[in-house]
């Protein structure tokens, strides 16, 4: 029995999105006037979709939690955007951006889906240089491209290291104009705390004005979610502090399924954990790997002298020094894909060899890079048999060049220069792969609830590839929701406003303040961030970069109890009706304690390793990822249940006509 | 919708005070210029200095510039002391602890106060020779041109109040400096006119003619003070 | 290190609001601004007090919700840098820390450290925008070319977080700063130039309207604005107008 229907259409691959914009069924302009459409959400793919979807005529309410839609936090999006425009002339298609893709996630998504996203990836270029999106471009005035990991061709497109920045200002511009039009209603410092389903269908929400504390009614013919993904549940990650999985996990307890939670995408070069009050992590941008090699000494007594400062990086002999990505992988080196770099320092550093006082560090070394360089631009400048400082001071001014500010980020960060020491650095959670399960029209299995961008599962697979989220959260709201959204809200030009005086919204509502005063009223002891803490512990040491039954099993106990202590003993000061950060942060942690579990009780049932998703019990005898293609090739989708831990699982064949299985390598 | 925007928007006004400023800022070349010939010693000095002041008030070219420049400081203190009380009710409520000095100079931030005490400057300044010029018991010199010449020594030569009257008059002028410091090259910024290559030479132009300009305007009464 | 904490704390939007001391123990040096506020927080929740809110997300120095007026400048000392960016070892043993929140007519308190910036956003809404509608025809990206400079300034423009420091840091708690880093980046590219006249005016109109004052030159939001947007926009600005204007 499968509840799952893809529906995905027939045909060719290449023909599929084609054929189906020609068969849907429309809205006419003037009955578009006469639908709501909720947006929850406002960064790449809610900004968009909220933007397009009022161009083209529907009324619009969107939702987010910050203060103003430019906040969202597909704004901290470093590197670039892919898409398949071949403008480098270096045999880049629309095929191998899909093949890519696929190959990328491990062979764990959609063919038909990330097909269609190759394809419009090359409108989304188009679309943001119309609305003034200053992206790099070359002496010619044409854009410039440049290469990301694992990929043969240049076809990330970029703006400095503020991609995703000035992506999504295009797209709250293209907001901001709809705002304007009086298309899109914007409601700033709002949380959704509820999805409200009337008849079977999606037809509003319940939300929180976070300034006033008032809980408030929204209907709608339809719910778009693209609230991002849920990487805090491990409490440090690369996420903004607000990101959340509250959106999508009532939507999820009200029926729409959540397809593969446990598939995480662990970033290898981020700022290591330097004392217990961090509160985030910072990542810096893969691009680094194209020049920083990384290391850990070979000798166990060097790294001891290294953590108690007695002897400096610098001090290590090169014969002492283990390249451990050079040694493993010699054909990509330093450049292999995430999940594979982030695997290979949790071994170092398990074995004992990090290299800062908590053992969770490995080094990422310009010096070579510096010393190349150097010479180079020697050379370049005609000048004969140069000191060793010249070229020192040659190759680090080629060095600033390039990551210039990334360097700086990194010393304002940790004070330390990375032009004279290596770089610390260490993996740490970044984006999430799983999300609420979609078929190809984006709607969950909720009927006119909708997920797009990182909150749907249905891109990437088991892994994403570097400058693909912001691919896949335009294109799901410029060029993919606005079609398939109308196909569903044609049977609604009859339907007239949807009232919200109605028992399902009172029931919601009711639910909603009944979350909220049991946690105001609680009394209890500790803060809401020392819950969170012990949360993200679990999850990382058990649920994070490499995973086994044993843990698994501990993790699922472990998150139960500790959630059954939150409600116990958990203390939010404040009130109600109430501007109450501590208040908002502790509904969100209250859902990451529920989606923990099941994300604990995903990775227990895949018995296999794929993508971000590494099973010790499944590896290869080097140590590599071992995938189960005859058990394992589907998604999983689970079905709320009452409690996490009784979710229900459901499989989606993932059937690849076009595409050969093979195994990843990267030797 | 034009018209009315170039009176009423925000950056109209900064036009407005750019263009009057700028204006002002000739004004005092000309006025300087004139001023210098108090230098000049004697009977001659005396002649030379009373002939221009006729032309002066005479000339009828010399006439329209007057009331352009009268009307530019009228302009310029008014529109000036709109934009302040704008900009005071921007923001109603004031920081317990600012540190302005670690991001901006003084004169930039204080252009009202020393423009209010130039306002006072130029009354009292009008008040003791342009108003006795025009309307007060004033004699006559060898060439039968009213003698002002005399009445501008008198004044800073005074037994009782001449250093008074100096100190004050050099007051002023450090006001000028301050005020033209950040005025000139403020009025280029105001006006658009920003460039790669030559803002910074109008910005040293700015700085030049901020301290040449009062220092020689300063230099006249304290040389008829303590050296006439 | 312990500190002594000087915080505006305000109830609501309608409350005078008033000056609070707090103090502070074992700061470590390498602690961001904000995860010291954390642990404040933590330390008033404990003993049953309110937590002093305020405005964060990313704490990277890029979504522009973090805005503390720290010892009288925007974002604290340092240059180039958010609050989230700033750390304590800028600071020293002992030392006394006024936080204050972004002070404007614009920027309405709504809860201590916290402010109302939705001004930039009507601002943003009167023309920061082209109009362009979705669609899978624009013309292809490649199809004007751009000078590269007009790209990397428009860039160099686009780069503002809307933090509001400029407004907090101005005498006058002038935009202009802000408004005029979209005016100069959709100016500076051919596809923002159709528009360019209407934008300016109406833009320069709604930030007139929201109660911003007046732009008096001074630089201090070129100083203060972590992304070290240039004051050449706001001359920019300031031509643009006039042309508008003009004609």
């Amino acid at each position: 029995m499968s509840k799952l229907d893809s529906k995905v259409p027939e045909g060719p691959l290449k023909d599929k999105w084609t054929n189906y914009k020609d068969h849907i069924n429309l809205v006419n302009p003037a009955n578009k006037r006469l639908i709501d459409v909720i947006v929850v959400g406002t960064g790449l793919a809610g900004g968009s979709a909220a933007a397009s979807l009022a161009e083209l005529g529907y009324n619009v309410k969107a939702f987010c939690f910050q203060d103003s839609p430019r906040r969202a936090h597909s704004i901290a999006a470093q590197g670039g955007i892919n898409a398949a425009k071949n403008y480098q002339g270096d045999g880049d298609s629309t095929y191998r951006l899909f093949y890519d893709t696929v190959k990328g996630g491990d062979y764990r998504s959609r063919e038909a889906n990330v097909y269609r996203l190759a394809e419009v990836s090359a409108n989304i270029i188009d679309q943001c240089v119309a609305q003034g999106v200053p992206f790099a471009r070359e002496y010619g005035g044409l854009l410039d491209n440049r290469s990301f990991g694992g990929v043969l061709v240049s076809r990330t497109f970029y703006a400095k290291g503020q991609t995703g920045q000035q992506l999504l200002l295009g797209a709250y511009s293209a907001l901001s104009r709809q705002i304007a039009r009086g298309k899109v209603t914007m409601y700033n410092r709002h949380e959704m705390l509820e999805l409200v389903i009337v008849d079977g269908k999606a037809r509003g929400i319940i939300a929180r004005n976070l300034v006033t504390g008032e809980i408030e009614r929204h209907s709608a013919h339809a719910v778009v979610l693209c609230t991002g993904g849920y990487g805090n549940v491990f409490f440090l990650s690369t996420n903004a502090m607000g990101s959340n999985v509250t959106a999508a996990w009532k939507a999820h307890k009200q029926g729409a399924f959540f397809a593969n939670p446990c598939y995480t995408q662990i970033h290898p070069t981020c700022i290591p954990v330097s004392g217990d009050y961090q509160s985030k992590l910072t990542l810096m941008s893969e691009s680094l790997r194209n020049d920083g090699r990384i290391w850990v000494p070979k000798k166990i007594e060097d790294v001891k002298a290294i953590r108690e400062g007695k002897l400096k990086p610098k001090d290590i002999k090169e014969e002492d020094r283990d390249y451990y990505l050079e040694r493993r992988y010699p054909s990509f080196g330093n450049l292999v894909p995430r999940d594979v770099a982030s695997r290979a320092a949790k071994e170092r550093c398990d074995a004992g060899f990090g290299v800062n006082k908590t053992g969770e560090a490995v080094f990422l070394d310009f010096s070579s890079a510096i010393e190349r360089y150097g010479k180079t631009e020697a050379n370049i400048q005609g000048i004969e048999n140069p000191s060793k400082e010249k070229i020192i001071e040659l190759g680090k001014k080629v060095v600033e060049a390039k990551y210039g500010n990334l360097f700086q980020m990194y010393e304002k960060i940790t004070d330390d220069n990375p032009y004279e020491t290596p770089m610390k650095i260490y993996p740490a959670v970044h984006y999430t792969m799983g999300g609420l399960w979609v078929d190809y029209n984006l709607m969950t299995t909720i009927p006119g609830c909708y997920a797009c961008g990182e909150a749907n599962f249905s891109d990437h697979g088991a892994n994403r590839l570097g400058a693909s989220a912001l691919m896949q959260g335009l294109a799901d709201g410029y060029f993919v929701l606005p079609y398939t959204i109308g196909d569903y809200l044609s049977k609604d030009i009859r339907t007239g406003k949807i009232p919200t005086n109605s028992p399902e919204f009172d029931a919601a509502e009711a639910k909603v303040k009944e979350q909220l005063s049991k946690l105001i009223d609680n009394n209890g002891t500790k803060s809401v961030d020392y819950f969170h803490k012990r949360l993200g512990k679990i999850m990382w040491d058990k649920c994070g970069m490499a995973r086994n039954e044993k843990g698994l099993n501990e993790a699922l106990v472990e998150i139960a109890q500790l959630r059954e202590e939150f409600w116990k003993d958990v203390k939010v000061p404040g009130k109600m009706n109430e501007f109450n950060p501590e208040l908002e942060k502790a509904g969100r942690v209250a859902d990451f304690l529920e989606l923990g579990e099941l994300f604990a009780k995903d990775a227990l049932h895949r018995n296999e390793s794929c993508g971000g998703h590494f099973r010790e019990e499944y590896q290869t005898e080097e140590g590599e990822a071992k995938r189960d293609d005859v058990n394992f090739a589907y998604a999983a989708a689970w079905e709320y249940k009452g409690k996490p831990g009784d979710a229900v699982l459901h499989k989606e064949e993932l059937k690849f006509e076009n595409i050969e299985l093979k195994q990843r390598s990267y030797k | 919708m034009a018209q009315s925007v170039l009176l009423k928007s925000s950056l109209a006004k900064k036009y407005w005070m750019a263009l009057t400023g700028l204006f002002l800022c000739l004004f005092l070349v000309g006025h300087l210029a004139g001023n210098l010939q108090l230098f000049i010693g004697g009977i001659e000095g005396q002649l030379q200095f009373n002939e221009y002041a006729k032309f002066m008030t005479t000339n009828p070219l010399v006439k329209i510039l007057s009331y352009v420049t009268y009307i530019s400081i009228i302009f310029h203190a008014i529109d000036g002391l709109l934009l302040t009380i704008k900009n005071k009710s921007a923001r109603p409520v004031k920081y317990h602890n600012e540190k302005a000095s670690a991001n901006s100079a003084w004169a930039s931030r204080n252009m009202g106060i020393l423009g209010t005490i130039l306002l006072v400057f130029i009354i009292t300044h009008m008040m003791n020779f342009w108003y006795e010029m025009h309307w007060g018991e004033i004699g006559v010199d060898a060439n039968g041109n009213k003698d002002l010449h005399t009445i501008v020594i008198a004044f800073f030569k005074d037994a009782s109040m001449g250093l008074v009257f100096t100190l004050a008059y050099v007051l002023s002028m450090l006001a000028v400096a301050f005020h033209l410091s950040h005025g000139f090259q403020s009025a280029f910024q105001s006006l658009g006119l920003r460039h790669e290559k030559y803002t910074p030479i109008i910005q040293k132009i700015g700085f030049a003619f901020a301290l040449l300009v009062p220092l020689a305007f300063a230099a006249i009464p304290l040389y008829i003070h303590f050296v006439y | 290190m312990n500190l002594t904490l000087k915080i505006w704390r305000q109830k609501n939007s309608k409350d005078k609001g008033k000056m609070e001391t707090y103090p502070v123990k074992d700061i470590s040096p390498d602690m961001s601004f904000l995860e010291m506020m954390d642990v404040l927080n933590n330390q008033l929740i404990e003993s049953g007090q309110d937590p002093v809110a305020f405005d964060h997300d990313c704490r990277e120095g890029i979504c522009g919700m973090c805005s503390m007026f720290i010892n009288g400048e925007a974002h604290g000392p340092g240059r180039g840098i958010t609050t989230c960016q700033l750390h304590m070892r800028s600071f020293k043993d002992g030392d006394t820390i006024y936080i204050e929140p972004w002070r404007a007519a614009a920027f309405p308190v709504i809860k201590d450290l916290v402010v109302d910036r939705s001004s930039f956003d009507r601002v943003i809404q009167a023309g920061g925008y082209v109009s362009v509608n979705t669609s899978g025809n624009t013309q292809d990206a490649n199809a004007i070319p751009v000078p590269k400079e007009d790209a990397d300034k428009a860039f160099d423009a686009a780069t503002c977080i809307g933090c509001g420091a400029c407004v907090a840091t101005c005498k006058n708690s002038s935009a202009m700063l802000f408004v005029s880093a979209k005016i100069s980046q959709l100016a500076l590219l051919p596809q923002g130039k159709v528009e360019a006249k209407q934008r300016a005016l109406n833009m320069v109109k709604q930030m007139d309207e929201e109660g911003f004052g007046n732009c008096s030159n001074t630089g201090a939001c070129e100083v203060e604005c972590p992304k070290g947007i240039s004051l050449e926009n706001i001359a920019r600005m300031n031509r643009e107008y006039l042309k508008a204007s003009t004609s």
